[in-house]
């Protein structure tokens, strides 16, 4: 592959060369390969200490010469120019679907089932004075908490679905996979109908707060079960669906027995609706990305070293059973909070991915931000569109999610450019 | 450092390895790995090779000892462990949405003490040119041939530095001059580095023709541990393979394999 040759550099210190005939053009050419040492460098420094030998060998060496090497070998590179201009494509890709998500925002304030003009709803944002007092309530505690939460539950759901695919190596793993969602609609289904309630707290939150709490616990207790038998992503998915059986059944069982009222509830319940939005939702959703998002974006490299098959990454030192968990941990938290605060909103944590992945592939420093951004515009143009279909009716968006990504995504798959 | 000093050895004494109700390597000792050696691993289907390999990867639960200088490796957690000894896998990953130089960067980002980025975009380049696959550095995974996705997986295995390089099947997709080139390849590495290299072959040719050493395993066990010529004998190829086969030296010293018959239909 190369010829070397060794040189001294006058102080008794031996470098070896490796020359690297390759033809760019048809033009024979000798590049330096590699920058080598002869043992006798070692010999060398022994005797007298210098700047290497504080770590010796190839690596110091390396890292001395680390400037001009980098500029010498990046120009005989075009493939590093290419990736660094396919990344910035992909952050091209981001700041459009950033832009869109912003849009298809306003325009999920600008539509709605009232008198309010697009234009006075959009300015109404902004200047919240110019309204008159029903309109101001309007746009500031009905357009305004649901158009957010559209977009944070979104990105909490594509994000968590996207992780969920990696650590499940499953194209078609969402963020219920696992019965995070079957969880939550059974604690909410025990908290409206047995009616539980702390003196002093509102039942609203009571059922979000089960809602959660059988969602997380969900997830401890599969990560349980998986620890005995191996946390190999076939077991997770055994035990999980087995964890979905079980919690739609004991939903179907309070179902039966529950009153007119309750099952009335728990079924609006379980239809994902934006119409629970509050501020206090908005709040706890935007810490909760902001809190645990960044372990998600730092767990990037190894979740894209996941990618190249579980072996692999274990063979690089990657702790692939805890990076299960912690990933695991994430879905439950983010995905257990969106269902407990607007109901199970399918689809979502599934499209969101996809088109992330068929945009920008799967480097997850990329992909995750990618399946966020996603997300949240499939959501809140679900959110346009429920409010749109029926004349002055507000559909619940877990129905709408479906209609509104399956042709994004369709239209993705036909327009995707052949790589060659 | 992953590069050990230039006498540190690899030792496996009494080493078992094996999956729930079947065990596969049994008390296996092993001669000395001296560093910048390259060994083949070789034997029918189902001998226990894979598996062998995934045990000194530190990849599947090992009972015995594997000894790297004065280092009892099996004591180590993975990450320390991975430190000193690359794998690379017989099988390889299906429907991966990433390019050849993504899958290289996430290899040395993930890995042990390697955390600049331009040292990794340097060292994924270098690397993915040595095996003659730079102009595929931009190709997702999904978009290669069968062999250019192994080379892609080798490149992945050798971008680090380890003192021990475990490599199962390296070359079973790749054509003839690609077999030769990437032996070629791992055996300059392995002297350059001083690198303990094990290659999982099946071609005896193959192994003949680039490894100093060669293991002989067969599902009984390890049949033989010796240089090329006295390692592959008529008498191995049959007790092992249950082939009848002629042993011969060619003109430049090689060992040649040439198969007359099938002995007896072991295995069918
Ligand atoms: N995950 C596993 N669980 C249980 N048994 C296994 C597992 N993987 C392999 N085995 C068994 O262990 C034995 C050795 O398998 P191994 O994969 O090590 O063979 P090999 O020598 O690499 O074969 P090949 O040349 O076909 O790759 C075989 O009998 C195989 O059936
Ligand atoms: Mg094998």
């Amino acid at each position: 592959m190369g010829t070397w040759f060794t040189i001294e550099d006058g102080e008794g210190r031996f470098f070896r060369w490796e020359l690297c005939r390759r033809q760019p053009g048809g033009r024979s050419n000798w590049h330096i390969d590699a920058l080598k040492l002869d043992d006798q460098f070692h010999v060398s420094h022994k005797r007298a200490p210098g700047p290497y030998a504080a770590k010796g060998g190839a690596t110091a060496l390396k890292a001395d010469n680390r400037e001009t090497r980098v500029a010498d070998r990046s120009a005989e590179f075009p493939h590093l120019a290419e990736y660094d201009r396919l990344v910035r494509r992909r952050m091209a890709i981001m700041a459009v679907l950033a832009t869109a998500a912003v849009l298809a925002f306003l325009a999920d304030v600008a539509t709605g089932p009232s008198s309010l003009s697009a234009i006075e709803a959009v300015r109404g944002i902004f200047f919240p004075s110019e309204l008159s007092g029903p309109k101001q309530i309007i746009v500031w505690d009905v357009r305004l908490p649901q158009a957010v939460i559209a977009l944070l539950v979104g990105a909490a759901l594509s994000l968590a679905g996207a992780e969920m695919q990696t650590i499940l190596n499953n194209p078609l793993a969402s963020p219920f996979t696992l019965g995070v969602s079957s969880a939550a609609s059974l604690g909410a289904a025990l908290a409206i109908v047995l009616g539980l309630g702390w003196p002093g707290m509102d039942i609203t939150y009571l059922i979000s707060a089960n809602a959660f709490i059988f969602a997380f616990g969900s997830v401890l207790l599969l990560q349980a079960l998986a620890r005995l038998r191996g946390t190999g992503p076939e077991t997770l998915v055994l035990f999980g669906i087995a964890m979905v059986f079980t919690f739609n059944a004991l939903v179907a069982v309070i179902q039966f027995i529950a009153s007119q009222e309750a099952l009335q509830q728990l079924v609006f319940w379980s239809m994902g609706s934006l119409s629970r939005a509050t501020w206090d939702k908005i709040g706890i959703l935007a810490l909760i990305l902001v809190l645990i998002g960044p372990f998600s974006l730092r767990a990037s490299w190894p979740m894209t070293a996941l990618r190249l098959g579980e072996d692999r990454a274990r063979s690089f030192g990657i702790n692939v059973p805890r990076l299960r968990f912690m990933a695991l941990l994430r879905v439950a938290i983010f995905a257990g909070v969106a269902v407990a605060f607007v109901g199970t909103i399918g689809f979502i944590g599934l499209v969101g991915p996809h088109i992330a992945r068929l945009l920008v592939g799967e480097d997850h420093r990329f992909f995750l931000p990618t399946s966020m951004l996603s997300g949240a515009l499939v959501m809140s143009l679900s959110s346009v569109v429920a409010k749109s279909i029926v004349p002055g009716a507000i559909l619940p968006v877990g129905i709408v999610t479906a209609l509104i990504g399956v042709p994004f995504f369709v239209a993705l798959i036909f327009f995707r450019r052949e790589r060659t | 450092m992953s590069n050990g000093p230039k006498n540190t050895q690899l030792k496996v004494s009494g080493l078992s390895i094996g999956y729930a109700r079947r065990p596969v390597i049994k008390d296996l000792t092993l001669a000395p790995f001296k560093p910048g050696t390259l060994t083949a691993l070789v034997g029918p289907n189902a001998a226990g090779k894979s598996t062998l390999l995934r045990g000194l990867a530190g990849l599947q639960r090992a009972s015995g000892e594997i000894h790297l200088g004065d280092t009892n490796l099996l004591r180590l957690s993975l990450p320390e462990y991975s430190r000193h000894v690359g794998y690379m896998p017989q099988s390889l990953p299906q429907r991966v949405a990433l390019t050849v130089y993504e899958a290289m960067l996430s290899a040395l980002r993930t890995s042990q003490g390697l955390t600049s980025s331009t040292e990794a975009r340097q060292i994924a380049m270098t690397t993915l040119e040595r095996l003659g696959i730079a102009d595929l550095a931009m190709r997702g995974l999904d978009e290669l041939s069968g062999g250019q996705r192994q080379l892609a997986s080798l490149a992945q295995a050798i971008a680090r530095k380890p003192a021990v390089l475990l490599l199962d099947e390296p070359t079973s997709a790749l054509d003839l001059a690609h077999q030769h080139r990437v032996m070629s390849a791992v055996q300059e590495l392995g002297v350059e580095r001083g690198t303990i290299t094990i290659v999982v072959l099946h071609d005896i040719a193959l192994a003949c023709r680039w490894c100093e050493r060669i293991l002989v395993l067969s599902p009984r066990g390890l049949a033989a541990d010796a240089a090329p010529s006295k390692a592959i004998t008529p008498e191995t190829l049959a007790s092992v393979y249950g082939i009848e086969a002629r042993v011969e030296r060619c003109s430049r010293g090689f060992v040649q394999v040439m198969v007359d018959g099938i002995v007896c239909d072991r295995d069918f």
